[in-house]
């Protein structure tokens, strides 16, 4: 067998049948999962139905006997003051609390809107507040609409709500888009390389690291040569990295179908506020409606192929890079002189997200998605926004298989000399006449 | 022929020679011993002949062929700056070690049972390497070193850190191998291990060979006609000597009535020295001084 491939096999067999891997994999995924589902969880836990005394000083309310699954229980409010319904409250423990809703003055809702009061024992839950507040609200609008004079039923009937759908023009005609959506996607991904790549590459470095310190490379050397090494290190933890990227996706597939086919993501919306609040109601599951409309605009399958392609670019680019400054060092304590340079260009890149998603066409965009060193990322910001001309791609894609090429050149002949320098903390000087050395 | 033939091979680094130009033969199933004081440039010579690095100048040619990096199958290197992966098994790495030199899983496997067993490492090949002592570390290398069975051997500093039994142990397989037909070189400071184990060696210093050849020749060649008698007196006797011969010393052992006579002579052989002198005295043994090769490294060393 090629010695490169035993290398690369035992780089990454040694590595996934540790425990860390093991855990990592199925830990990561079901905390994705988690954070997918838990919310979803929680916010369908029905309440317990609430009992509450209502002393109703103004008929605001008009009689509502209920709100959501929570029931009204109306005292005179000739008969009780504030105080006097608190203690009724504090004596009877079916119920829950208590709504105070003081005397008009001359009639002005605002002022018994700004003085109701909800007395409660123990925490009364957020959702019934709310919806309290809300039905206080639309139907202090009314009385304010009919002491105006205007019939609310007829400003109820002229409400309209507007939805513009945004289309973006392309090549076969229109396709709806989903600013948002681009931008969690562009962001997200382009995150998710940043991530992976120091992870994985810091793995490298250490390894290297590794080998030095053990006094292994010398042994390794005599057979193999030092790039086949350096090649079966960098290929054995890509298999890692991908092993690990697949079982996320596997996962995540599985927990969100999973969650999907028990209802737990969303379906039932329309539910959680009934009466009150129509017309959010019908914003959000418009805006759901157009996410899962344009998560189908997408080209998800495009789009995994070139973050796997940029994730893996930019993981060799770098990869090669943290090798050659593993192996310049005794520990991994001495690495910090290299770090800056190898991850401020990534988090320059990061950071200029933002103005990227904002003009993703633009030169800013256009120029940090050609250059090796930042285009993982910048590219990945500047796919799901579209318009990305396909020289453009090409062009990225080729400077960044001759970036990755490059680095490994230069982390060969630095490597080479490097493993077999112990004892001495390179500078840079040092770096440049190892890249010179026959 | 030669296993290792080098043509003026030389290496520079940025601030110092580390060899100068150097032709040196290795002959086939030799035990070749590379001596030198720190630094004299040991370790780049067998770094070059190991393919590690390349010479500025000149080549090597392995049993009469320009050397090229399939050969490293037919080498087996023991670095002196060796390890093993701390968190592997022992097993595993060997196996991983053999597959590299090219051996196939069933034969690594096969081989390294079989030296397992000789050694009594059965037990350790599913520990882990951290947990290996360094001699036991080191006994694991040298099989590694010697399992796919290589024409030449080359082992820097094999016996540092090791026991006595251990070293004895490593240096009867040495001999084993090179009965087998294989080659060996042995960089090492220890002396006596030269004058147990080498037929030839060369010294280095600063990068230049000052010394080589077989160590009966060197050894000869350094000759430097010192005799000693020992005889049997309880005081030192004048002994009349023959011409061009000089007395150096001339002792009594007080406590077994035994004295010894030092004598220096270049241009007398040992028997027409004794001939002139056994009449004289009652001889126990008469003997020439033959420089050891700790005199003569630290003498040419100096020089």
């Amino acid at each position: 067998m090629n010695p490169f491939i035993i290398i690369a096999l035992r780089e990454f067999t040694s590595r996934v049948k540790n425990k860390t891997f093991i855990l990592m994999s199925i830990i990561g995924p079901l905390a994705i999962g988690a954070l997918l589902v838990i919310p979803a969880l929680f916010s369908n836990i029905d309440e317990d139905p609430k009992k509450l005394l209502v002393v109703d000083n103004s008929y605001l309310l008009l009689g509502t006997e209920k709100i959501s699954r929570h029931s009204f229980q109306y005292l005179n409010p000739e008969e009780f003051d504030e105080e006097s319904a608190i203690s009724a409250v504090r004596e009877k423990e079916i119920y829950d609390g208590l709504l105070f809703l003081p005397p008009s003055e001359n009639g002005d809702p605002d002022f018994i809107l700004r003085n109701t009061r909800l007395y409660s024992k123990g925490d009364i839950g957020i959702d019934l507040t709310r919806d309290i507040e809300r039905r206080l609200g639309k139907l202090a609008t009314e009385e304010k609409l009919k002491i105006n004079g205007v019939d609310p039923s007829l400003v109820k009937n002229s409400t309209t709500i507007v939805n513009i759908k945004n289309l973006n023009l392309t090549e076969k005609g229109s396709e709806a888009s989903s600013l948002p959506l681009k931008m969690a996607i562009g962001f997200g991904a382009s995150f998710f390389i940043y991530m992976f790549t120091f992870f994985y590459s810091a793995q490298i470095m250490r390894g290297v690291i590794e080998e030095k310190t053990s006094r292994i490379v010398e042994v390794m050397i005599t057979s193999v040569k030092p790039t086949q090494l350096l090649l079966g290190k960098i290929i054995g933890i890509a298999g890692v990295g991908l092993l690990q990227f697949l079982i996320l996706i596997a996962f995540s597939t599985i927990i969100y179908s999973v969650a999907g086919s028990i209802g737990l993501l969303g379906s039932d919306i329309s539910e959680v506020t009934p009466g009150g609040a129509i017309m959010e109601n019908t914003e959000s599951q418009t805006v759901l409606n157009e996410v899962i409309e344009s998560f189908k605009t997408f080209n998800i399958p495009k789009l995994i192929g070139f973050f796997v392609f940029y994730w893996l670019g930019g993981y060799l680019l770098y990869g090669a890079l943290f090798a050659a400054a593993g192996s310049a060092v005794d520990a991994e304590a001495d690495t910090q002189q290299f770090m800056i340079p190898l991850t401020v260009p990534l988090l320059i890149t990061l950071m200029l997200a933002t103005p990227m998603m904002q003009e993703p066409n633009g030169t800013l965009a256009i120029w940090l998605s050609l250059i090796p060193f930042s285009s993982p990322l910048a590219m990945m910001i500047r796919l799901p926004f579209g318009g990305v001309q396909t020289w453009e791609i090409a062009l990225s894609m080729l400077l960044l298989i001759i970036g990755f090429l490059g680095t490994t050149w230069i982390s060969a002949k630095i490597y080479r000399v490097g493993i077999l320098t112990y004892g001495k903390k390179a500078s840079y000087k040092d770096l440049y006449k190892w890249l010179r050395r026959k | 022929m030669n296993a290792i033939q080098s043509f003026g091979i030389d290496k520079q680094y940025e601030n110092h020679v580390a060899l100068h130009p150097l032709d040196l033969s290795v002959p086939e199933g030799s035990v070749f011993g590379l001596l030198g004081p720190n630094g004299a440039g040991k370790t780049t010579l067998l770094r070059i002949i190991n393919q590690i690095i390349s010479p500025d100048n000149g080549s090597v040619s392995f049993y009469g062929q320009k050397i090229d990096s399939s050969d490293s199958r037919h080498i087996g290197y023991l670095p002196e700056e060796r390890g093993l992966y701390k968190k592997m098994k022992v097993g595993e790495q060997s196996m991983y070690l053999a597959q590299l030199k090219g051996l196939s899983r069933n034969e690594a496997r096969k081989r390294l049972h079989w030296w397992f067993k000789k050694w009594g490492l059965e037990t350790w090949w599913d520990k882990k390497v951290e947990e290996l002592s360094k001699g036991m570390a080191q006994k694991i290398q040298f099989i590694t070193t010697v399992l796919h069975e290589p024409k030449l051997l080359i082992f820097d500093e094999p016996f540092s850190g090791l026991d006595p039994v251990n070293a004895a142990l490593i240096r009867d397989e040495m001999l084993r191998i090179r009965e087998e037909g294989a080659t060996i070189v042995l960089s090492t400071h220890r002396m006596e291990s030269v004058e147990e184990l080498c037929s030839h060696i060369a010294l280095l210093n600063h990068g230049e060979k000052i010394l080589d050849g077989t160590v009966n020749e060197i050894r000869e060649s350094h000759r430097n006609g010192n005799f000693r008698l020992s005889y049997r007196s309880n005081e030192p006797i004048t002994l009349s000597l023959p011409n061009q011969v000089e007395m150096s010393q001339n002792l009594r052992d007080f406590n077994k009535g035994i004295c010894i006579a030092e004598i220096q002579s270049m241009k007398l052989n040992s028997s027409e020295i004794i001939s002139v002198l056994a009449p004289q005295v009652d001889t126990i043994r008469f003997e020439e001084i033959i420089p050891s090769m700790n005199d003569i490294f630290i003498k040419s060393v100096e020089k």
